[in-house]
Order: structure tokens, then C-alpha cells, then sequence
């Protein structure tokens, strides 16, 4: 669905059904250089179990309207306009890497509003290899090659995606490649000077889930560690073999970890 | 700089796509010899057809060991995705069908195997769909033959039997131009030898019949998506962009983004035309791939030995190999096949007393360690007479448009001791000027 954003075009995806503000929304944030498409099949279980989803495009990413935007503070304020044009019931709110960064910054912005928090892949520095931003700032493909690498553990670099025929890296590369050119670079700035994930997480009284793959080398577990000790009520969730692209390597685990945290905050 | 660090091709073909088995510690892929999969609950059931959760419902969608076999070449051609199929004409039937409707047009190379020349000029078109065939040497014959209807252009990497090279980036570029993809049948070079994705070729099939499998004991076809092409921007391809009834109003690029062929193409054509791989011709083809590069490597090699003892055979009239001096395309084969042209060798048989068909007919029939058959990519030497055989239906002027005369000899080079080869050549060319 496209939303009007003060004359913009924002770009959600609802997963097959129609949203419906009356059911409580789970709003889903992509990482760097990423669309909503990175949450393909999770977007559809949702929108079929009872929630209103939205996959959003962030603003220059995928169908959505303008550039992207230079801090991870500024994605948060944006999430809150988009959520202000549609009034959801109830606001869960799901990032991956630096959408997991947006998503904890937004519920810091409005701890009240939040019913809870998912992130996945996430750290209290999300700290980008010198190597990787040059890269991404003169738009080298090499950047897609260092994220897919990196991203992905070395038993999912073997394969094994869960859908049928899918190859992990090639799709992590295209999608990657799909994106207008300078957005990568852009998100990477942005997850490099963000530094503001601990006074976030202190500000945040919904209970959160944090999904950890236990290979994850972009973002570490142990770089969880910090920002778990400062959400008053999390639930860690780790799984074995899994790199940073856990949404994309663990499909499946991802939607039942999710679905039992939502159900366990309903 | 520091550099990604991906497995090689090498690792890739022993191992993409499977893991040993978690229960059982199956280190060789099994064969899910199964229909169909328990679903632990309805909800779970309801979530796999509604592609909601990934998994298996039923073989002829999907298949764990079909799955490995797919996974594997998408991952040797750097695609996003791949889906094996009950053979390579149906790779190509499935290609076109989750393209186009009634009404479409494709512009291919008339330099094609014979089955997918029917298929374009004499099945299609029962069902609305026309293609115009064009001399793959030109590329601008495809840029002048694309109509407003035009939704794909498909040419060999290596034609059939012609061995023309196609120029790969100079036709992506055109079709690219015009917001279509190129697909190519990379039946005769594998992916060891050449990765058309790396050249701007959207869409790959391959007869895995041939050298995939390498030991012509299993049919199979398997398609591969690059995932790049833009089908959006394109604005051509309904099927990709708009809602399908089929799928309770599915857009399947707005759903999977790049991997919106590959996913419609099993969605809807694996469900509804069924030409499905079999999970036993999967397992022969998975360990094809496991020595695909050391077969590939050696069948050049003979390949080239051959080619170069037929140059000087006085019973030969002509010889086509893309390496060899005087190929048109030895310029275009180096840049583009810089591991090998592959190995099939044509030449045309000098006539004796009873003509140039009666020469090919005896010498085809005084070989010994060659096998006549319609098959190409065997471990063993195969030989085959194409205008009598797999260019069979083609009139004479077709088969002139396709570079196929009467005299023309198909050699598929095994890998089998070179001098043997060459001697049993030799012997055969011999008898068939008698």
C-alpha cells in the first residue's frame, strides 16, 4: 500500500491483506541498502495471523517516494509520521540490523506507544569496516560482496535455503544491487554515528525480544550484551549456525520466535 | 581493500545446497523418494500453501533432493534462485509460459537445438505465441526483429550445431534496451565455462541431460534467474508486476522482489504444468556437478586434440570448433570462453562414390568406440548425423539458415584416452571414402 506522507510516497507491504488500524500492526524495518522484500514470507505469516503488517520501504529504498535519510534519529522521526498517518490500534515494532536500530531508537521516542519491541540482529554499535563504507559511498558492487559474505554464517555460505531452490548470496546480491544508487552508502553513515542504543534502550518499558544468530559477524552476540542489560524486559533468542541475515537463513525459526513473543504480549 | 571471500567454484559443486543429513549423518545427498510431507499441524499446512513459511507440500512443486540440485546451480551460476525441471525443453516451455501470454513475441537464434526451433516455430504459435528467428552472428537482427509484443530473446551460448558464440553483452545490451531479458541455453558450456549472468544474460537454462550430469543416465533441465532483471521498471510482464488470481492476488514482485521469476515460475508453473525433476534424476545429476570441472576440463582438452586431428584429415572437407584458427568467433570464444569452447566438434565429410550423406553414413557406422546416438555431453564419445536426425524436421532452407549440411558430422567428445578417439576416427574416416 502506498501512504501519504506529507506529499511523499511511503511504500508498505501488508503481506496479502489489507490494513486494518482496528488489529494491532506489526510494523517490520529493513537494514541498510534493504527493502521490505528482505521480510518476505514473515510479512505474509503475520498479515495471516492477525496482524496488520506493514513492511515498510524506508524513504528512497524500494517504492519509496525521496532520499534516504542520514540518521538513524531521523528514520525513527519518520517511522512515527508514517504510524501517525494510520492510527494502528496497537504498535509492534521489528528491526533487522539497522532497522533494528530505527525500531529501538522510534520506541525510545515513544515509550508509551510501543506494546513491543524486535530486534534482530542488532548491537549497541553497529559499527561499519572502514573498507565496506568506502566501498558503499562510491557505490562499488564490491560492498554487496562484503555484506553478503559477512552477513551470512559460513554453514548458510553452503546453502540450505529453507525455500525451495532460493540461494542466499545470490539474493542478498541482487537485492543489495536493486537499490538506487548512494542509498547504501548513506544507511552505512548512519549506523556508524549511531551511537545512541543504550540511553535508547534505558528510555524503553515494553518487553523486547532480541534474535541473535550465534554466528552472527557483523554484529556480534557479545555486542548484544550491553543493550540487553539495559531493556528492563527482554527475551533473548539464539540460533545456533546463523549469521547476521537471520530473517533470511532462518525463516521459519524467525516466524515462531516471533509468533510466541507476540503472543506471550498480546 | 579487503575482499569478500566466497566458496570457489569447486567447493560450490560438491557442496551447495545440502548439508549432512541432521538425522542420520547422510553425508551424500539423499533421495527423498516421497510425494508428498507430513504437516504437523493445519495452520502449518495452510501457511505452506499460502506462502506464508517455507517448506515442502508436494514433489511435483518441490523435492529436498531436487531442492539440493537447484540450490547447487544457482549457486555455480550466481543466480538467486533455480528450479530443476523434468528436462531442458521444459526449462525452456516453463520460461516462456511464466513470461508471456497469447499475443507474445520472442526473437531467437535460428541457430538453435532442433526441438526448441519446433517449439518456437511450429508449437507456440498454436497457442498465440510467434517468434522470429534471427542470425545470432548479427545481433543486430535481434534489435531489428523486437516488435511492441516482444517479451523475451533466447539464443545458445554456444549454437546447436552451428557453433556460433553468441555475443552475450552485446544482446543483453539490446534486449535491455528494449526492457526485455535474455535468456540463454548453456547447455554446451556449463556454468565451469561460462557464466552468462557475469555477461548480462538474465535467465540461464540448461539441458542437465548433458554435461551437468556428464554420464547420460538421467534426464533433466533446470532454470536459473539472475534476479536483475528489473521487471518493474520493464513494465511488460504482467505475471511479475500485477496480481495473480492464482495466488489470492499475489504481485510477485512487490512479494520476493529479485526472485520474482523463479518464485512465479514454480508458484504457478511447477503447480499447474507439473514438469517436474525427479528426486532420483536429481541425485545422478548432483554427482555430475561434483566432478563437473575436472570432466569439463578434460572434455576440452580432447575436444581441442580432436579438432585439431580432423584439420588434417584428408577425408574432411571442413572443421568447426570455436578455438581453432579460422573460426569466426575465435576472437569472441577467447574472451568469453577463456577455459574452452566446450567439446563438441562438427565437420563435414568429404562425399566419396555415393555421395556426401552415404560417406557419413558409413563413417558413422564403422566407429567403435564412438557411440551413434541423439545426445550430447556423455562421458563417452557420442556422433550423430544432424540433418538426418536432430535437425530432422527442418526443410531445406531451414537447415541452411542453420548452417547444417548434408555432409555434417556432430561429434560430442568424451573422455575417453585421446589417441584411442583419434585412432577410431581415423579407421572410420578411412571406410567411409570407399
Amino acid at each position: 500500500m502506498n501512504i501519504d506522507v506529507n506529499g511523499s510516497r511511503v511504500f508498505a507491504h501488508t503481506g496479502g491483506r489489507n490494513f486494518d488500524p482496528s488489529i494491532p500492526a506489526l510494523i517490520l524495518i529493513h537494514g541498510a541498502g534493504n527493502d521490505h522484500t528482505f521480510w518476505g514470507m514473515q510479512t505474509r505469516y503475520f498479515a495471516h495471523h492477525g496482524y496488520s503488517v506493514l513492511a515498510l520501504d524506508l524513504p528512497g529504498h524500494g517504492r519509496s517516494d525521496g532520499k534516504p535519510l542520514s540518521s538513524i534519529t531521523d528514520m525513527a522521526s519518520w517511522l512515527w509520521k508514517v504510524i501517525e498517518c494510520l492510527r494502528p490500534s496497537q504498535i509492534n515494532l521489528a528491526g533487522h540490523s539497522m532497522g533494528s536500530l530505527i525500531a529501538l531508537e522510534a520506541a525510545a521516542m515513544h515509550p508509551d506507544k510501543t506494546k513491543s519491541l524486535i530486534l534482530a540482529g542488532a548491537a549497541e554499535r553497529v559499527a561499519v569496516h572502514k573498507d565496506l563504507l568506502e566501498a558503499s559511498l562510491k557505490n562499488d558492487p564490491s560492498s554487496y560482496d562484503m555484506i553478503t559474505d559477512w552477513g551470512f554464517s559460513k554453514w548458510s555460505h553452503l546453502g540450505g535455503h529453507q525455500v525451495p531452490g532460493l540461494w542466499m548470496q545470490g539474493g542478498s546480491k541482487a537485492l543489495l544491487a536493486s537499490g538506487s544508487t548512494g542509498v547504501l552508502g548513506c544507511d552505512l553513515v548512519a549506523c556508524n554515528e549511531y551511537t545512541q542504543a543504550i540511553e535508547a534502550a534505558k528510555k524503553i518499558i515494553c518487553p523486547s525480544l532480541i534474535i541473535i544468530g550465534s554466528k552472527d559477524r557483523m554484529t556480534p552476540p557479545a555486542m548484544a550484551e550491553n543493550l540487553i542489560k539495559n531493556l528492563v524486559n527482554v527475551e533473548i533468542q539464539s540460533i545456533e549456525s546463523t549469521g547476521h541475515m537471520i530473517i533470511v537463513e532462518r525463516i521459519n525459526e524467525a516466524i515462531d520466535i516471533i509468533a510466541d513473543f507476540l503472543k506471550q504480549v498480546a | 581493500m579487503v575482499e569478500a571471500k566466497f566458496l570457489k567454484f569447486d567447493t560450490l559443486s560438491l557442496h551447495a545446497g545440502q548439508h549432512p543429513d541432521p538425522i542420520n549423518g547422510a553425508r551424500a545427498a539423499p533421495i527423498y523418494q516421497t510425494t508428498s510431507y507430513v504437516f504437523p499441524d493445519v495452520d502449518h499446512a495452510a501457511s505452506l500453501f499460502n506462502l506464508e513459511r517455507a517448506g515442502h507440500i508436494y514433489s511435483r512443486i518441490s523435492n529436498p533432493t531436487v531442492a539440493v540440485f537447484e540450490e547447487r546451480m544457482a549457486a555455480l551460476e550466481g543466480g538467486v534462485g533455480a528450479i530443476g525441471t523434468a528436462s531442458g525443453q521444459a526449462s525452456l516451455m516453463l520460461a516462456v509460459l511464466t513470461l508471456m501470454d497469447t499475443g507474445g513475441h520472442i526473437v531467437a537464434s535460428r541457430n538453435i537445438y532442433g526441438g526448441s526451433h519446433n517449439l518456437f516455430l511450429h508449437t507456440l504459435p498454436r497457442f498465440g505465441i510467434k517468434t522470429t528467428l534471427v542470425d545470432p552472428r548479427n545481433p543486430e537482427e535481434f534489435r531489428n526483429s523486437i516488435l511492441p509484443e516482444t517479451r523475451l530473446l533466447f539464443a545458445e551460448t554456444i549454437g546447436n550445431p552451428g557453433l556460433e558464440i553468441l555475443d552475450i553483452p552485446v544482446v543483453a545490451s539490446i534486449a535491455h534496451e528494449s526492457g526485455i531479458p535474455l535468456m540463454v541455453d548453456s547447455t554446451f558450456t556449463t556454468p565451469y565455462l561460462m557464466k552468462p549472468f557475469e555477461h548480462g544474460a538474465d535467465i540461464i537454462m540448461h539441458s542437465a541431460t548433458k554435461w551437468i550430469g556428464g554420464h547420460g543416465v538421467a534426464i533433466g533441465g533446470v532454470l536459473i534467474d539472475s534476479g536483475n532483471f528489473d521487471w518493474e521498471r520493464s513494465g511488460k510482464f504482467p505475471t511479475m508486476t500485477e496480481p495473480y488470481a492464482g495466488y489470492h492476488g499475489l504481485d510477485f514482485v512487490e512479494e520476493f522482489g529479485p526472485s520474482a521469476f523463479i518464485m512465479r515460475a514454480r508458484a504457478e508453473g511447477m503447480r499447474d504444468f507439473g514438469a517436474c525433476l525427479s528426486p532420483q534424476n536429481a541425485f545422478y545429476l548432483i554427482q555430475g556437478l561434483e566432478t563437473l570441472s575436472i570432466r569439463m576440463k578434460s572434455h576440452v582438452e580432447n575436444a581441442l586434440a580432436i579438432a585439431e586431428f580432423l584439420m588434417d584429415a584428408k577425408e574432411v572437407s571442413w572443421v568447426r570448433y570455436p578455438d581453432l584458427e579460422g573460426h569466426p568467433d575465435k576472437d569472441l570464444a577467447k574472451k568469453l570462453l577463456p577455459k574452452g569452447s566446450g567439446s563438441i566438434v562438427t565437420f563435414g565429410i568429404k562425399a566419396g562414390p555415393g555421395g556426401a550423406r552415404k560417406s557419413g553414413a558409413i563413417f558413422i557406422e564403422s566407429l567403435e568406440v564412438f557411440s551413434h546416438l541423439a545426445n550430447v555431453g556423455d562421458a563417452k564419445s557420442l556422433v550423430i548425423h544432424p540433418a538426418s536426425t536432430t535437425h530432422q524436421q527442418m526443410d531445406k532452407e531451414e537447415l541452411k539458415a542453420a548452417g547444417v549440411g548434408e555432409e555434417m558430422i556432430r561429434v560430442s567428445v568424451g573422455l575417453e584416452d585421446t589417441a584411442d578417439l583419434v585412432s577410431d576416427l581415423r579407421q572410420a574416416l578411412r571406410l567411409s571414402q570407399k
